[in-house]
């Protein structure tokens, strides 16, 4: 179980990024936060696997706090939380199955990752995972050769081999057509039930978290406005979050 | 106040403006000088027929040609050492001083601090400076050359990696890896062909410097054509630097086609 705990940050003094954010989620669950651009979204995001320093409260995975641990500590609960980037993130240069083993990184000897010695079983690992996602043909394809679609399942297979408790997406479909985005939403949620982790996505697309999240999150000013099952989310609500009518999308 | 109309005629002016002062700085800095740009550009016709005629290898310049070509092969040897050897130390140097794999600020600004040193110091005064102390050798002209190689390129592999690499280090940095590994399995590998492409261009660079740096130091092309060149041989200085022209534009064609290769 992940737990949020007055998570408070603020980039400059006396303009709080976030303010008292308190959560906390099941594994099994997708969870969508939606919020106008700049309202701590991402923010959030980072703080979670501490990629972003935040400034106080608490965040617990199964019970440990990652915000005190020390540095080899923090090695441990990354690698039990992997992530998906907006760009992908991937080595464009090396081979689709090179970059799906760089979720083993954490678990290995920093020699053994420099030179990228991976064991049998983490090889036929990734090639599995890479069935699962729909690539296994693609395997010793240069990533820079991939699509949108294809190399956002690269970063999902890549986050899956950590074998996370939580996968943190970072807007994972802003930069995908809407087919790719439905896939890779579809692939989501469909592994969230299937390895029994918590998804947590930052969206823009109101219509994609409905359909596909069980749960959203809504963020405006640092501060969460909304936090219930997706089907709760109303149009009142999405006015107020964004302060405009947006409830086109909807339909 | 300010409209979008006199906004864009105001910028008009200040274009106007840029363009006269360049002009009147040129004008005045040639009457300080007393030199006489138009007179400058009128000689030059008649310049390069004098070089045509004196400079053209003739028949019996082909008598050099072995020994400009034993020279000029050590030289781009001389010159593609000294750049790997510079490149190797430089990626080491930058990877400490780079903003995304570098070590604390104080790290960052001594790093900055020496390249910018090397670098600003030009090529001519190295090789002056370090004939004191190696003599006329092929190893002044590497050391000279290697020294101001490392101050280009822990510049160049700084910035490569600081616009290339920071996302994919982020990325593997999020799954537990340790330092090295993502400095060996992200960074690397994602700025390689860049690297290259650098290396590439400073070995073309270097072989055109070297032959400067002879010319000082006593050694390699630079010193066979300084040695045609005043004892009258001029056919003879020609075909060297014909030679020289040759092999330089040979090197950046077979440059391209690796990083069409590569990139």
């Amino acid at each position: 179980m992940l737990e949020v705990k007055h998570l408070e940050k603020s980039y400059q003094k006396d303009k709080p990024a976030l303010t008292d954010i308190n959560f906390s989620v099941e594994p099994g669950t997708f969870v969508a936060i939606i919020g106008p651009s700049g309202a701590g979204k991402t923010t959030i995001l980072r703080s979670l696997n501490q990629l972003i320093k935040d400034d106080g409260g608490q965040i617990l995975l199964d019970g440990g706090d990652l915000r005190t641990a020390n540095k080899t500590q923090l090695r441990g609960y990354r690698r039990q939380i992997g992530m998906v980037f907006q760009n992908y993130n991937l080595v464009e240069r090396l081979t689709v199955i090179e970059n799906v083993l760089h979720g083993r990184l954490g678990y290995k000897s920093t020699l053994a990752g420099m030179f990228g010695r991976y064991t049998e079983a983490e090889k036929q690992e990734a090639m599995t995972l890479l069935e699962k996602v729909g690539l296994e043909e693609f395997a010793l394809r240069r990533c820079s050769e991939l699509s949108g679609g294809q190399k956002q399942r690269v970063g999902i297979a890549r986050s899956l081999i950590q074998h996370p408790k939580v996968i943190l997406c970072d807007e994972p479909i802003a930069s995908l057509d809407p087919a790719s985005s439905q896939t890779v939403m579809q692939l989501l949620k469909d592994l969230t039930t299937e390895f029994n982790i918590i998804c947590i996505a930052n969206l823009h697309q109101i219509g994609l978290a409905k359909d596909y999240a069980d749960r959203i999150i809504g963020i405006r000013h640092g501060k969460m406005v909304f936090d219930e099952d997706s089907d709760m989310l109303s149009e009142e609500i999405l006015e107020t979050l964004y302060d405009q009518n947006v409830t086109e999308e909807l339909n | 106040m300010q409209t979008p109309v006199n906004y864009l005629a105001r910028k008009h002016w200040k274009q106007t403006g840029t363009i006269v002062l360049i002009g009147s700085i040129y004008l005045l800095s040639s009457w300080i000088l007393k030199f006489d740009g138009v007179g400058g550009i009128a000689a030059i016709p008649k310049a390069f027929s004098w070089l045509g005629v004196n400079f053209k290898p003739t028949a019996n310049s082909v008598h050099f040609l072995p020994s400009i070509w034993q020279k000029l092969i050590g030289t781009v040897m001389l010159a593609i050492a000294s750049t790997v050897v510079a490149s190797l130390i430089a990626i080491l140097v930058a990877i400490l001083g780079s903003k995304v794999t570098g070590g604390s600020s104080l790290v960052q600004t001594i790093v900055r601090g020496i390249a910018s040193f090397f670098r600003n110091i030009p090529l001519v005064a190295w090789a002056m400076i370090l004939l004191f102390s190696f003599k006329q050798s092929d190893f002044t002209g590497f050391l000279a050359l290697l020294l101001m190689s490392v101050g280009y390129l822990i510049r160049a592999f700084m910035e490569i990696i600081e616009d290339e690499a920071s996302e994919t280090m982020l990325a593997l940095k999020a799954t537990g890896a340790s330092y090295f590994q993502v400095i060996f399995q992200a960074v690397l590998p994602q700025i390689m062909p860049s690297l290259i492409s650098w290396i590439l261009y400073m070995i073309e660079n270097n072989v055109r410097d070297a032959t400067l740096v002879g010319i000082l130091t006593g050694t390699g092309i630079g010193f066979v054509f300084d040695i045609y060149y005043k004892s009258f041989r001029f056919d003879a200085a020609g075909m060297t630097v014909l030679s020289i022209i040759i092999v330089v534009i040979a090197l950046e064609v077979l440059s391209n086609q690796i990083r069409k290769v590569i990139l």
